[in-house]
């Protein structure tokens, strides 16, 4: 079962890999490099240092920003799931964080915080947090009554309920919450990067495109999309640790 | 801190009316507008089963779960082993309908989980569960998960759960009404063993009524519009009959068509 799954992983890869290398070769654009000459600008990129010190600056808002969005954004998830009340006070305000045309609020937040760090974490914020804070509503509000009934019959108190009954079970919907959350993390951590100031890999990808070495711009995007795929497997991991019953097969398995 | 009052209890020399495990006074309950249960008083015998059967909506279940501690009710009072419920309490376990596990949790833990409520140790409700899981039939299976077992295997689950914390009374709300005709039959059978050799006080919601009449000591007949108690059969003959043959004995036929007979009218 994991060794088939694991061929139609490389075999997948391999399938949009190739297409990519077709498209360069005909070429559709230009602008569009190759998959073979992407790959040997990120090596390129990966051996003289440009790259690492690139994801040094651009790791950080998104770190600080996903670590800020997922224990905030669970917390608050959990008390908003909770309390009737806290659902109206903070549900819309996540709503329109949600709905709400970042690229254009950028300005905003840059006049009120500047260009430095605190501007980037608040974008990253404004991507991740939502989402996060929603599912994680509602899969507290969904628990099945009948498991708190149990735990209420089985002499648990309510810290117990709610440590042992009520988050387990809201697990697998915080968890997907975490992962679109996450992916919409290192949009914001980029997006933060090409519209504030550019460092980082939004920094690679500008410069590139303005010297037109395309083989390096498409470089830069397909590293954070590695890194993005790798932190989404090692969130499925770290679930199927947690939580294993819970769990009944992920395409990444 | 309750536990002097449990020592008081055992001194006290025979009270008279100590047969009764669980007795309810003048329960009512209402939801909003609608009357689940009025001025019900029941007595359930100790170490007996006593059912609760009626209809869908003659607050069978709620009464069970006002029992457990789980609802309030508006007025009247239950009293188990002489003492006032005020809410759960470890003297009672409860199996649910749709068994209630935790999808999270192996069958291990789903089974030690009111011990780990109660602060058991590890080992110590580990050894308990393992113990219980064997006796519903289970072994072998303790490290599967729930979505891994058949629904009367998780029913099986539920009811090692409900005997590892040793509870006096057990409550049972249509525990067999989720699982197939004939594990059914087969619960039922193990149920009267339970019944005979465990030495509890078991309290059984059902709409079956031949379930009822084949698995009861007693049967408490509920009625809807204003829910009461409007009969309660013993068919305490049968209890003495070879388990076997009692689906074929004319007592057994008899005492569900008369129960039928009274039910029908209120069954649309």
């Amino acid at each position: 079962m994991t060794r088939r799954s694991l061929w139609l992983k490389i075999i997948s890869a391999a399938v949009l890999f190739g297409a990519w290398q077709i498209a360069g070769m005909i070429p559709v654009s230009y602008a569009f490099p190759t998959f073979f000459e992407s790959m040997a600008a990120l090596f390129r990129m990966a051996a003289d240092g440009t790259l690492l010190t690139a994801y040094v600056e651009t790791l950080r808002p998104l770190v600080v920003g996903v670590g800020i969005s997922a224990f905030l954004g669970i917390g608050l998830g959990l008390w908003i799931g909770l309390s009737a009340r806290f659902d109206w006070l903070f549900s819309p305000i996540f709503i329109v964080m949600q709905a709400a045309p970042l690229a254009a609020l950028i300005p905003l937040l840059v006049m009120a915080y500047g260009i430095g760090l605190t501007s980037k974490v608040f974008v990253v914020c404004i991507m991740a947090m939502p989402v996060i804070v929603l599912n994680t509503a509602s899969a507290v509000r969904n628990t099945p009554a009948s498991l708190k009934e149990m735990g209420r019959s089985f002499l648990a108190s309510d810290t117990m309920i709610m440590l042992r009954i009520i988050i387990p079970a809201a697990s697998p919907v915080i968890f997907s919450g975490l992962r679109l959350g996450v992916s919409a993390g290192f949009i914001g951590a980029i997006l933060a990067e090409l519209k504030i100031t550019p460092t980082g890999v939004g920094d690679i990808i500008t410069y590139s495109r303005s010297i037109a070495d395309y083989p390096a711009m498409y470089a830069a995007i397909f590293s954070i999309i590695l890194l993005a795929v790798l932190f989404l497997n090692f969130l499925e991991r770290l679930e199927v640790y947690l939580f294993e019953g819970n769990v009944r097969g992920y395409a990444s398995d | 801190m309750v536990m002097p009052q449990i020592k008081e209890a055992v001194n006290v020399p025979d009270m008279p009316q100590s047969d009764n495990a669980v007795v309810a006074r003048g329960i009512s309950k209402t939801y909003g507008e609608v009357e689940a249960l009025r001025d019900l008083s029941l007595e359930f015998p100790r170490g007996q089963l006593t059912s609760l059967l009626g209809p869908s909506g003659c607050g069978k279940t709620t009464l069970l779960k006002i029992i457990a501690g789980l609802l309030k009710p508006n007025s009247g009072e239950i009293e188990v082993n002489g003492k006032p419920v005020k809410g759960p309490g470890p003297d009672r376990a409860f199996v649910f309908q749709d068994f209630a596990l935790m999808p999270w949790a192996n069958v291990l833990r789903n089974v030690a989980f009111g011990l780990e409520l109660r602060g058991v140790a590890t080992s110590e409700r580990e050894a308990i569960a393992e113990k219980y899981i064997a006796e519903v039939g289970l072994a072998g299976f303790e490290k599967s998960y729930p979505h891994q077992l058949s629904g009367g295997m998780r029913q099986r689950v539920g009811l090692a759960r409900a005997l590892s914390v040793d509870a006096d009374v057990l409550l049972m709300d249509e525990p067999f009404s989720a699982v197939d005709e004939q594990t059914r039959r087969k619960f039922q059978e193990d149920l009267l063993n339970l019944v005979q050799h465990e030495n509890k006080t078991f309290i059984f919601v059902t709409h079956s009524i031949e379930e009822a009449v084949y698995v009861s000591d007693q049967i408490a007949i509920l009625l809807p519009r204003p829910s009461r108690v409007s009969e309660i059969i013993r068919p305490t003959d049968l209890r003495h009959k070879n388990v076997d043959n009692i689906r074929r004995d004319p007592e057994y036929l008899d005492i569900v068509d008369s129960i039928w007979a009274s039910l029908r009218s209120y069954v649309e």
